[in-house]
């Protein structure tokens, strides 16, 4: 019994049923099929983190927010501004307690360098109803290629808990035609 | 020096010495404890996180959520893997338990150190959830409760080892280990990784949080944070796995199909499991998809490879049992002759399933590189964990208990149709919990998180119906959770208090002798397990590719 020392001392040697062969055979095989499958999608698939990030203060990320606002804002909406960048830029979007700064409108399958960061805890990027979730530090320069695919008015909900206002952290990304 | 008080037990006619037997009742009673605390605060999470409910304010909501994890997650699994490890290791190898002493010394640090965190949380200024991620702080006592607690669980980790030499030693056994003192063997030592990993980012945010550090980078501390993190769930299904095979060998008189690949199996998870911080980090930036892709595999899923070894050959042992008992009548008969009336057997069996079915699949595809996208950080991954930490370690650990009561407390079970129902209440109402929860999750619903509707939020983002509706329903399943949970502390601190002593009785229910030799001339073979085996993989298999569709429909990233 398996609360009991193996009745057979040398059981190390012991045959292996044929059924529970097949199935080591076929999980291993499953495994490497599924581990194959995550540098596929490297190859083939469209989405896909490049990892691309740098060191940055906040001071200085918050610096070239203010830069590219300055330069491509467009309107404001209950005092943030909102910015529409040209397709190719690099475009800046800052995490803070508890706000996503500024609001930024895209164009419809074009691409742009979307750099994300925090000013202060750790926040989480939840871009919905797509459904794409990223990790926010501060400290870091998170920079994701981004082209949307559809157009309307979507929300970026806060999904890392950063406190008590943790769920007022609501912002908005806008994708024109 | 050796402690020569003992007793023999009447079912298996092992000795049980007094100092093992009263550790083992000290760390599953106050296991229990922590279970009723914390099991409470989940349902409050639960029922502020049902919209049409929403119990807490804010700020009361993040103190029980914070409370929740750490009483269960931490407190009430660790205790009871201690009375695991002195069970799997003093009471089966028939030995006495090395250092009783330090064994109460461990067991009185990590009672202070629960009692600390608990304090520093219920203060109001700890709020910082069961991660503590960095730079948001906690109380400094709240990390120190922490450390106190990990190093009373490394004290008993090392009770356990110095028994297993105690045992070699003073030969108390024939032979090897047996298989289920392998797995606690195999817990307790992911269990040394993880509490040095805990040490590593744990004392410097101690030192942090007294002001003497000036800074703790937030990538580096979830990194070490989940090599102790997700680390200690190897713990658990070491442990329970274990379990499962010991229950099966109590109640059923099961053989392992074969020592050699349920060995092999286990010693997958020490090479390969600690790789697994990787699953927590997928989203991050800083990081190359090469570590990520190698880690998140447990290099190339050889650790998944053991779980899913496990998930044959345990219910394979049991199909074996049966039929070697004349329970032959086509695939299933075997199963549905099954003791379905013992909560040992219905909630170890329970775990066994939904710990594949619910909380295995949906581990592996959650943690592939890139469908982490669409799951990361949202509800989904709570969904996950109760099926793993909840459906898979606690159901199995009360299953323990249901053998424990009578082995080592030496009563009879009180309310005995209550313990009946107990298993399968607990079981379908965490099973809601999970299911809905990762239904509300591929909705986009956040973790952690008071209020989705947004009401006080500058901008609002509506979430579709459904997802109000399933998160509704978890709080309708979290509350038949509860009320199983509830059932299952009554009856055991009621058998306790109140259940007849057994003494030298035998113990019904109980078979305690080997029926199936797995290999011999008559061996039973086992078609209905491989028809299970069979519809766990065609499920794992859509389900992956279904997900995979899912992340194509997403907008290009590069």
């Amino acid at each position: 019994m398996a609360i009991s020392p193996p009745p057979q001392r040398i059981w190390w040697n012991l045959p292996v049923a044929r059924s529970e062969i097949i199935w080591v055979i076929v999980a291993f095989t499953w495994g490497l099929v599924m581990f194959s499958a995550m540098v596929y999608w490297h190859m083939e698939g469209e989405q896909n983190l490049s990892n691309e990030a740098y060191r940055i203060t906040p001071e200085a990320f918050a610096e070239k927010t203010n830069a590219m606002v300055e330069q491509y804002q467009v309107r404001e909406e209950s005092g943030i501004p909102v910015v529409h960048p040209p397709p190719g830029s690099d475009v800046y979007l800052i995490a803070r307690l508890w706000q996503w700064w500024p609001i930024i409108e895209f164009e419809k399958g074009q691409s742009y360098r979307l750099h994300l960061s925090s000013m202060d805890w750790l926040h989480g990027f939840s871009l919905q109803p797509v459904n794409i979730n990223l990790e926010i530090h501060p400290g870091y320069d998170m920079v994701i290629t981004v082209t949307p695919s559809e157009s309307g008015e979507f929300g970026v909900i806060c999904n890392e808990f950063c406190g008590i206002g943790h769920h007022n952290m609501i912002g908005k990304i806008y994708v024109t035609e | 020096m050796s402690d020569f008080n003992h007793r023999v037990c009447p079912a298996t006619g092992l000795r049980i010495h007094k100092s093992a037997e009263n550790l083992i009742k000290a760390n599953a009673f106050v296991s229990i404890v922590f279970l009723a605390v914390g099991g409470l605060f989940g349902l409050l999470v639960a029922l502020t996180r049902w919209p049409g409910v929403h119990l807490l304010p804010a700020d009361w909501f993040y103190l029980a959520l914070t409370a929740h994890g750490l009483d269960v997650l931490l407190v009430w699994i660790i205790f009871f893997e201690i009375a695991v490890m002195y069970f799997a290791s003093a009471v089966l190898l028939n030995s006495r338990l090395a250092t009783p002493r330090w064994a109460w010394a461990g067991f009185v640090l990590m009672i202070i150190g629960a009692a600390t965190t608990n304090v520093a949380v219920l203060q109001g200024n700890s709020s910082v959830m069961f991660t503590s991620y960095v730079p948001m702080q906690a109380a400094p006592h709240f990390y120190l409760g922490l450390i106190l607690f990990a190093v009373g669980a490394l004290i008993g980790c090392f009770v356990f080892f110095g028994t297993l030499v105690v045992a070699k030693d003073e030969k108390t056994y024939k032979g090897s280990i047996p298989l289920v003192t392998f797995g606690a063997m195999v817990a307790a030592i992911i269990a040394v990784f993880t509490i040095a990993s805990g040490a590593i980012v744990l004392i410097p945010t101690f030192l942090w949080s007294l002001g003497l550090i000036g800074n703790i980078d937030s990538l580096m501390y979830r990194t070490v944070w989940w090599a102790m993190g997700h680390s200690s769930q190897q713990i658990n299904v070491a442990a329970h796995v274990s379990i499962w095979y010991m229950v099966a060998a109590v109640v059923l008189g099961a053989r392992p199909l074969s020592e050699k690949v349920s060995r092999g199996a286990f010693l997958l998870y020490i090479l390969f499991l600690q790789l697994a911080s990787a699953h927590h980090l997928l989203a991050d930036p800083g990081l190359s998809s090469e570590w990520k892709i190698f880690n998140t595999s447990y290099a190339m899923y050889l650790a998944v490879l053991g779980s899913m070894i496990h998930g044959m050959t345990v219910p394979g042992s049991i199909e074996a049992a049966q039929r070697a008992r004349g329970f032959t009548s086509g695939l299933f008969g075997w199963l549905r002759n099954a003791p379905w009336g013992n909560p040992a057997f219905s909630a170890m069996f329970i775990s066994l399933v939904t710990f594949g079915f619910l909380g295995g699949i949906s581990g592996v595809v959650m943690g592939v590189e890139q469908i982490n996208l669409i799951i990361h950080n949202t509800i989904y991954v709570p969904g996950h964990f109760h099926a793993t930490v909840v459906l898979g370690t606690t159901l199995a650990f009360m299953a323990a208990t249901y053998l424990l009561i009578p082995l080592i407390f030496q009563r009879e079970l009180i309310m005995k149709k209550v313990a009946m129902w107990q298993p399968y209440l607990f079981g379908i109402g965490v099973t809601g919990i999970s299911v809905f929860m990762m239904g509300a999750g591929t909705l986009g619903v956040p973790r952690r998180h008071w209020d989705i509707s947004g009401a006080d939020s500058m901008f609002k983002f509506d979430f579709p119906g459904a997802a109000y509706l399933m998160m509704g329903l978890n709080g309708m399943f979290a509350i038949l959770a509860t009320l199983g949970g509830i059932m299952f502390v009554v009856v055991v601190v009621g058998s306790l208090l109140f259940g007849k002593r057994t003494g030298d009785k035998p113990l019904e229910g109980l078979t305690m002798t080997t029926v199936a030799e797995f290999g011999d001339a008559e061996h039973p073979k086992i078609p209905g397990t491989i028809v299970l085996v069979g519809v766990f993989f065609v499920s794992f298999i859509l389900y992956y590719f279904v997900n995979w569709k899912y992340l194509a429909e997403v907008w290009p990233l590069r």
